[in-house]
């Protein structure tokens, strides 16, 4: 996503690192959703507070398309903050002298844990295309594995914002017993056919590049970053509005006076597509990004009315679902839906639109009210330990 | 620390020791409380800072939902727990499900909603009774202010200029009734209340003396 706003004033959470650890084994595998099985699987993940005796305390936080475990603080030597700084912390909205804050980086991402980048035991090279396709509820599988390890008996809240809102939902409906809360911003149950038709674009960006080789190209020692840079440039609009962008940039020339009457990026807003661009493909995989597209295409825990009944009738989660007036994305209108089958089916559910000019990447900005709403939430009477 | 333990999911959380009713709510709302049994479903449709539904939660264990535009008072429930939903009434009441409530109450709020008639339908489509409350533009006061000063009314039951104020469908009891009757809903309970928010004696000429009413309606 865009870029985060950093914290002045305090440390935060101060020196962090991530982590990393080996679940599963060829005994007990991570049994996915396609019918395939994975082992061993290796998280990355970070942490941030203490866990309570009672083991009820922890703050599960999943990361969106392109993000990590690295939530909060600064890693030695970087000068970097955590993608959700200004969120995690002391006395912040998600407050580590309370909460035991956990995020991880995602099955089939590339920040760490185990996914296409990773090398397969069967053949001593890396997975590329041969990975299984993984869910959002496989990811939530894979979690669920590491809230175990860490000995959280039941979380306090899951939050995510737009594909970890997804997750966060997953995990309400996964594993009921072991969910006080989810907070699930700017999110939507289910993709509609064009943000499928921007993910499909994107992927074939990157499949297109003549350095894919087919999901092989670290054999060919090359990396598809044309087109991996396209699909970043092209998402990244979606997640900003027009009137942002025009408040940014409006039809603003970089570094000229004139037109170049050629094809040299005349415009501010081509440039500052170009520097996303080459930014991301350098810490980011193309066929992560095809496997993790692909898992918010086929996300759909409410297909139909009998489904989201039988799904939801365990599930005692408080839900805060939150969206942003200019999100374009995953419009407010998508969150309504999710609040409307919550009240279908008795849930608690309370829900907020947030005014803000930054369309989808509000969720991980300083919105005045959408923090006061997070921290009231989380710090609400009879939530949480 | 707690144990371990499970949340009631749909039911508001209860404070080891709620404040007593008469501080918690305004006299009027005190009436609409009363008419709420134990364990209900019900919606609050404007529930400002949520005290009336807090209460309802707390003293009846109903399983309380508000609805509210202003993100001040929707953060007030928050803290409170309540389950609130940020929505314009005058929008249709999108994401409710039809019979979805028992109750679902309008207090105070009927006279500043843009289609009064649409949004009774509405509420009688969501929940199986309605409860109404409001101020009567028929109370001797207001039509002796009219008679004589010429001017529309401005008193504590409504305190605002004619150019801002929020109150854009005020009506009589008489008004309301009539629109009750042409909507085929039957009228089970009235409450008529005097200037200070106490219950009437009597319903003798109900509509020059009611400063303001509360009505339970069934479909």
């Amino acid at each position: 996503m865009g870029d985060t706003q950093s914290t002045a004033g305090d440390d935060g959470v101060g020196e962090v690192e991530t982590q990393l650890v080996e679940l599963f084994t060829a005994e007990a595998p991570l049994r996915l959703d396609s019918g395939a099985t994975l082992a061993p699987v290796t998280l990355a993940y970070e942490t941030y507070g203490r866990l309570n005796a009672a083991g009820n305390n922890a703050v599960l936080i999943c990361h969106a398309l392109s993000g990590d475990a690295h939530v909060a603080g600064v890693h030695p030597g970087k000068a970097n903050r955590g993608w959700w700084d200004n969120f995690v912390g002391p006395g912040r909205p998600i407050d580590t002298e309370r909460h035991f804050v956990v995020c991880s980086n995602v099955i089939g991402g590339c920040s760490g844990s185990t996914g296409p980048g990773s090398t397969n035991p069967a053949t001593g090279r890396a997975y590329g295309l041969d990975f299984p396709m993984v869910t959002t509820a496989d990811m939530v599988r894979a979690q669920r594995a590491l809230v175990d390890h860490l000995g959280i008996r039941r979380l306090a809240s899951v939050i995510g914002g737009s594909v970890g809102g997804m997750q966060a939902l997953q995990w309400t409906l996964d594993y009921p017993q072991r969910v006080e809360s989810a907070v699930i911003i700017a999110a939507t149950t289910r993709l509609s056919a064009q943000n499928i038709a921007f993910n499909a674009v994107s992927r074939q960006a990157i499949m297109t590049d003549p350095d894919f080789h087919d999901g092989n190209y670290a054999e060919h020692g090359v990396t598809p970053h044309g087109g991996l840079a396209v699909a970043r440039m092209m998402a990244h609009i979606t997640y900003l509005s027009e009137e942002g962008l025009q408040d940014k940039f409006g039809r603003n020339l970089q570094d000229r006076e004139r037109f170049s009457y050629g094809f040299d990026r005349d415009f501010a807003v081509e440039s500052y597509l170009h520097y996303q661009g080459s930014k991301f493909v350098q810490r980011f995989d193309a066929n992560a990004y095809l496997y993790l597209t692909k898992s918010m295409d086929y996300y759909d825990p409410f297909p139909d009315a009998a489904t989201a009944a039988q799904v939801l009738a365990p599930v005692e989660s408080d839900y805060l679902v939150c969206s942003f007036s200019s999100d374009w994305r995953f419009h407010s209108s998508r969150s309504m839906e999710l609040v409307e089958v919550l009240l279908r089916h008795n849930k608690h559910v309370t829900f907020q639109e947030f005014q803000s000019t930054h369309g989808h990447d509000s969720f991980l900005l300083d919105v005045p009210a959408y923090k006061a709403t997070v921290k009231a939430f989380l710090d609400r009477r009879g939530g949480g330990p | 620390m707690s144990e371990v333990r499970p949340t009631d999911y749909g039911t508001c959380p209860t404070a080891a020791e709620p404040l007593p009713l008469e501080r918690r709510l305004r006299k009027d709302q005190r009436h609409v409380f009363d008419l709420i049994p134990g364990g209900a479903r019900v919606l609050d449709l404007g529930c400002g800072d949520g005290a009336l539904l807090a209460a309802l939660c707390d003293h009846r264990g109903v399983q309380g939902y508000g609805v509210e535009i202003d993100g001040d008072c929707i953060l007030a429930c928050i803290k409170q727990g309540l389950a609130v939903v940020h929505e314009d009434i005058d929008e249709g009441l999108a994401v409710h499900p039809e019979n979805g409530y028992d109750y679902v109450i309008l207090s105070q709020t009927l006279q500043a909603t843009r289609h009064p008639r649409r949004l009774l339908q509405k509420m009688a489509k969501v929940g199986r009774a309605s409860v109404v409350s409001f101020p009567n533009f028929g109370h001797w006061r207001i039509r002796l202010s009219l008679l004589f000063k010429g001017r529309m009314p401005k008193n504590e039951v409504l305190p605002y200029e004619w150019y801002d104020t929020p109150n854009i469908h005020l009506c009589t009891l008489a008004d309301f009734e009539d629109l009750v009757r042409a909507e085929g809903f039957t009228v089970k309970r009235r409450i008529l209340l005097d200037i200070h928010g106490d219950p009437l004696q009597s319903s003798r000429c109900a509509g020059w003396r009611a400063s303001s009413a509360v009505y339970l309606l069934g479909g």
